[in-house]
């Protein structure tokens, strides 16, 4: 642009107004430093905080859960690190391609993982699936899809499955103790997670562990007083039996007669602790412990121990029992068939009612409840162990001539199965009472004499007679051991009073009987085939496990036939023949 | 015959005189540059390439302002009126068929380039305002500012309806100092003031609902914390974090951690206060300061009119672009967006503001030798 510049007057504009500008632009600039002391000093400690809260976290670093084993290492429960793959539905936005591969990876329905994700939208954190095998947790993480994630957690695997299910437990999907000893021993195991703590960005991505304010404890090992091959065997044989007798289920116990150590308690039926999706809460029970019948003649040993206790019988001690019957208040008591003049032994070997309730109301009234009460006859054997019943037994109430008579031969009193194992336990140990322990206990067992080892002795000479030939439990008999024990066959209480054609199978007894180290008590509930008497239905399962664990436990036979010294050794003619 | 600052800034006359470089503004602004990308690299997540970027804008920025140091004022008061019509018609073409980009039309794309015509306006309206004022005899009568009120409001209108509020306002502004120092009475600027606080309802009512949303957030930034008041709440926090020293270096969890939105441009300031603390923010400050002051007595050296209110209107820009954006992040103003000049990521601003260096150095070192 060209133009001729005009001549102007003098600029009469005051020189202060640019110092006034340059004043304002001072006061300005001490405005904004201002601002920033009053951020930076006097607002610190709030903003600071408000910083803190949005990208400080404590996390938890999971622990490991200890490990549980049988008495000689073997793995019972074992926890592996898995994955749980999570997502962000905030931040991914998956194709349907991408929705599928994931589906495929992780077993799930394309559609279903697609409703799911659009349904939490609007939340932050999901589940797609937990305890994701580490493999395809690999696989998954290797697509490197944005806001799909792995998070390490434990699964518990089970390896012996259903055979020592009730007793072991289970744990749920987070790592904590639901039932069994994986509940009463939960502390125990579980240890205590460690705590982290992180520095998370605006989408929540650990950024930097700042420091761990606890070292992850991992839990304990707990080592058990089973012994899995011993174990193997009772569940085996007693799953055998309930299938062959068309039973409803059953429980076996077996214990160290010298330690009060459990070494079996399996239940029938079981179920499989890794894979819980066929959910039968009945499976779930650990019936040698929860659950109580009436034991039957399996308590006459009391009978007969506290006979001779008292001094007044010996086990050659002779009582009249015809006709086969007798009445008592009223009440008929009787036996399957008349058995005359028999001795105490006897009574046992043919499990004669009328014997053992004559004998019974022949000695004090509260002699026979005293020792059954001392036997732990309604108590709990174990202190924790989730679910277990006390029976029941009262010793102190007043017993009437019949109670008594019945209570002799085993009615009007609920036991489990366990309890009857740790009452016989004593006879197998000179009178001694052991504590019962399922955890493997080291060196000297807490003991308490209930009955003389002379008296304990007795019992166990009276018990032989049960296997030998005459006796109610010849199937029970095991080669080059000798055996004690006593079957039961108890009707089974209904609605309408007494069953007669509904029979719990019992059957308790140890070996080898000059000195016992294994005592097995059977409960095998409503047998419906032909056979139902105990020594029939529960005998062979003790013959079966007894063996078994003798063998196991390498027990010297004290029943090898003797040799006779002329006759010829076999020879490979003989084969030749 | 020598001029006595002249002898002081160059006594040996050397490369920078030759090439009319004004020692102590590069210095400044040399200064500012270098803080400029360190706090960048932090600022950006470490990302060299950004960092890498940045320092090409600044070389091709730097070559614009020593070719405009090397034009006389006397062109640019004879260019004012194109300067301003070119980026008057460029604003229209702008709105007409202009890039949008975060929902609003500001960028023109020229072949290869692409930048936003309100950046020329900067320059465009301290230039025809001083040129108009040179002519006539100061103080402007009343006609004249009004003249002079039109040639403010065409483009601060054009640009406001882009939208884009913080530039409108810079615009607005440049054209209010040249006004000021050019000699408005300070009767009108009193009833100017009254009339702007009166009409405030009025533009409440033009406003768009995020601008309304901005203006209560101002005032209130607790009443949506996760919305509108978002940002301006990450934003004291990383500064107030910062404490007197700051977390240091590449440490800011704010802006490392993603918690302060736009931490690479508009909110950069933020990234410097939380890392450095109190004492890199003032350093920062001290900066601008430096080169806002530079600049003012280049004004006050000026021999013309033209000048003195030219080198003064752009200054006081340069002070008030940082003066707003300081004041945003720090919660003293509303937000708008407006970057942190040299520092903030993004070369349209930058090129605007070395363009203004030039200018300045052009007028301090294009002085006639008048004798004493």
């Amino acid at each position: 642009m060209n133009f001729k510049k005009k001549k102007l007057p003098p600029n009469r504009v005051a020189k202060w107004r640019f110092w006034a500008v340059v004043a304002v632009l001072l006061c300005v600039g001490a405005a904004l430093a201002a601002r920033m002391v009053y951020l930076t000093v006097f607002d610190r400690p709030f903003l600071l905080a408000q910083g803190n809260v949005r990208t400080l976290r404590v996390i938890n670093i999971p622990a490991y859960r200890g490990m549980i084993t049988d008495r000689n290492g073997q793995a019972l429960a074992i926890s592996t690190p898995v994955d749980a793959i999570w997502v962000n539905p905030k931040e991914c936005h998956l194709s349907p391609s991408q929705i599928k591969t994931l589906a495929i990876l992780l077993h799930l329905n394309p559609k279903d993982l697609n409703a799911h994700l659009q349904k939490n939208a609007d939340h932050e954190f999901l589940y797609l699936k937990r305890q994701v095998d580490p493999a395809v947790a690999q696989r998954v993480k290797v697509l490197h899809i944005p806001g799909v994630y792995l998070k390490g957690e434990f699964r518990r695997y089970y390896p012996e499955g259903e055979v020592d299910a009730q007793l072991v437990g289970f744990t749920n999907i987070d790592d904590r103790g639901e039932s069994g000893l994986e509940l009463s021993y939960d502390q125990w195991l579980h240890g205590v997670p460690g705590k982290e703590r992180v520095l998370k960005d605006r989408l929540g991505h650990v950024v930097e562990d700042i420091d761990r304010i606890r070292q992850p404890a991992p839990g304990h090992d707990l080592v058990l007083s089973i012994d899995q091959r011993i174990q193997y065997s009772a569940y085996r044989a007693l799953k055998e039996a309930v299938a062959r007798n068309k039973a409803d289920s059953g429980s076996i116990v077996v214990l160290d007669s010298r330690t009060g150590e459990v070494l079996a308690m399996a239940n029938v039926p079981s179920f499989n602790p890794n894979n819980r999706m066929d959910y039968d809460p009945a499976t779930y029970r650990n019936r040698a412990m929860t659950d109580t019948f009436e034991p039957g003649s399996t308590l006459k040993t009391f009978m007969a121990a506290n006979a001779i206790a008292s001094g007044l019988y010996h086990p050659d001690s002779t009582v009249d029992t015809e006709p086969g019957y007798m009445f008592v208040n009223g009440w008929r008591v009787e036996d399957e068939h008349d058995n005359g003049v028999i001795d105490l032994t006897t009574i046992i070997q043919r499990s004669s009612n009328v014997g053992a309730a004559k004998i019974t109301l022949s000695l004090p009234p509260a002699s026979l409840p005293t020792l059954l009460q001392l036997s732990g006859f309604g108590q709990r054997v174990t202190d924790d162990f989730p679910g277990e019943v006390p029976g029941n037994f009262q010793a102190h109430r007043i017993w009437s001539p019949i109670a008594l008579s019945t209570l002799s031969f085993g009615y009007g009193i609920a036991v489990t199965t366990l309890q009857l194992a740790a009452a016989y336990q004593m006879f197998a140990n000179d009178g001694l009472k052991c504590n019962i322990s399922l955890l493997r206990t080291n060196g000297s067992p807490k003991c308490r004499l209930i009955v003389s080892k002379s008296v304990a002795q007795q019992v166990k000479q009276v018990l032989q007679s049960v296997v030998e030939k005459g006796g109610t439990a010849p199937a029970a008999r095991i080669a080059n051991y000798h055996i004690a024990g006593k079957t039961g066959t108890a009707r089974i209480l209904g609605p309408h009073g007494y069953e007669s054609n509904h029979h719990n199978s019992l059957f308790v007894g140890m070996a080898p009987a000059t000195d016992p180290r294994i005592v097995i008590a059977i409960f095998i509930h409503d047998p419906r085939g032909k056979v139902y008497f105990g020594g029939d239905v529960a005998g062979p399962v003790f013959a079966t496990v007894m063996s078994d664990a003798l063998r196991i436990l390498n027990v010297p036979p004290d029943d090898l036939p003797i040799p006779v010294p002329d006759t010829p050794p076999a020879t490979t003619e003989v084969h030749h023949e | 015959m020598q001029d006595k600052h002249w002898q002081k800034d160059y006594p040996k006359g050397g490369l920078a005189r030759r090439l009319h470089l004004d020692l102590p503004l590069l210095y400044g602004v040399f200064a500012l540059a270098i803080v400029g990308l360190i706090i960048l690299y932090s600022a950006a997540n470490q990302n060299k390439a950004m960092v890498i970027q940045q320092t090409i804008r600044f070389a091709i920025a730097g070559v614009i302002m020593v070719v405009f140091a090397q034009i006389s004022p006397k062109h640019y008061e004879r260019w004012a009126p194109f300067i301003f019509i070119i980026g008057l018609f460029l604003l229209f073409a702008t709105l007409l068929m202009g890039h949008i980009g975060k929902g609003a039309q500001r960028w023109l794309s020229l072949g290869v380039v692409r930048f936003q015509p309100s950046e020329i306006m900067k320059l465009g309206i301290p230039l025809i305002l001083a040129w108009y004022f040179s002519s006539k005899p100061l103080p402007p009568r009343l006609k004249e500012i009004g003249i002079a009120g039109l040639l403010i409001l065409v483009p601060v209108l054009l640009t406001a309806k882009q939208p884009d509020l913080g530039t409108a306002l810079m615009l607005a502004l440049s054209g209010a100092f040249v006004l000021l120092l050019a000699g408005m009475s300070w009767r009108l600027i009193t009833v100017l003031a009254v009339l702007f606080f009166a009409s405030l309802p009025l533009l409440w009512h033009f406003m768009h609902t995020y601008q309304r949303d901005r203006v209560l957030t101002f005032l209130s930034p607790e009443r949506d914390p996760l919305g509108a008041g978002y940002h301006i709440i990450q934003s004291k926090i990383a500064i107030g974090s910062g404490g007197l020293t700051g977390q240091g270096w590449l440490q800011g969890t704010q802006a490392q951690l993603d918690f302060l939105p736009e931490h690479a441009t508009d909110f950069i300031f933020s990234v410097c206060g939380q890392e450095f603390g109190l004492i890199g923010a003032l350093v920062l400050l001290g900066l601008y300061l430096f080169i806002t002051f530079r600049g003012l007595y280049i004004a006050s050296q000026a021999q013309d009119t033209f000048s003195r209110l030219l080198a003064s209107s752009l200054s006081l820009t340069f002070f008030f672009s940082m003066f707003v954006n300081v004041g945003m992040v720090s919660g003293l103003l509303p937000v708008v967006g407006i970057p942190l000049p040299l520092v903030s990521y993004g070369g349209t601003s930058m090129v605007t503001f070395f363009g203004f260096f030039g200018i300045l150095m052009s007028i301090q070192t294009h002085r006639k030798l008048i004798g004493s």
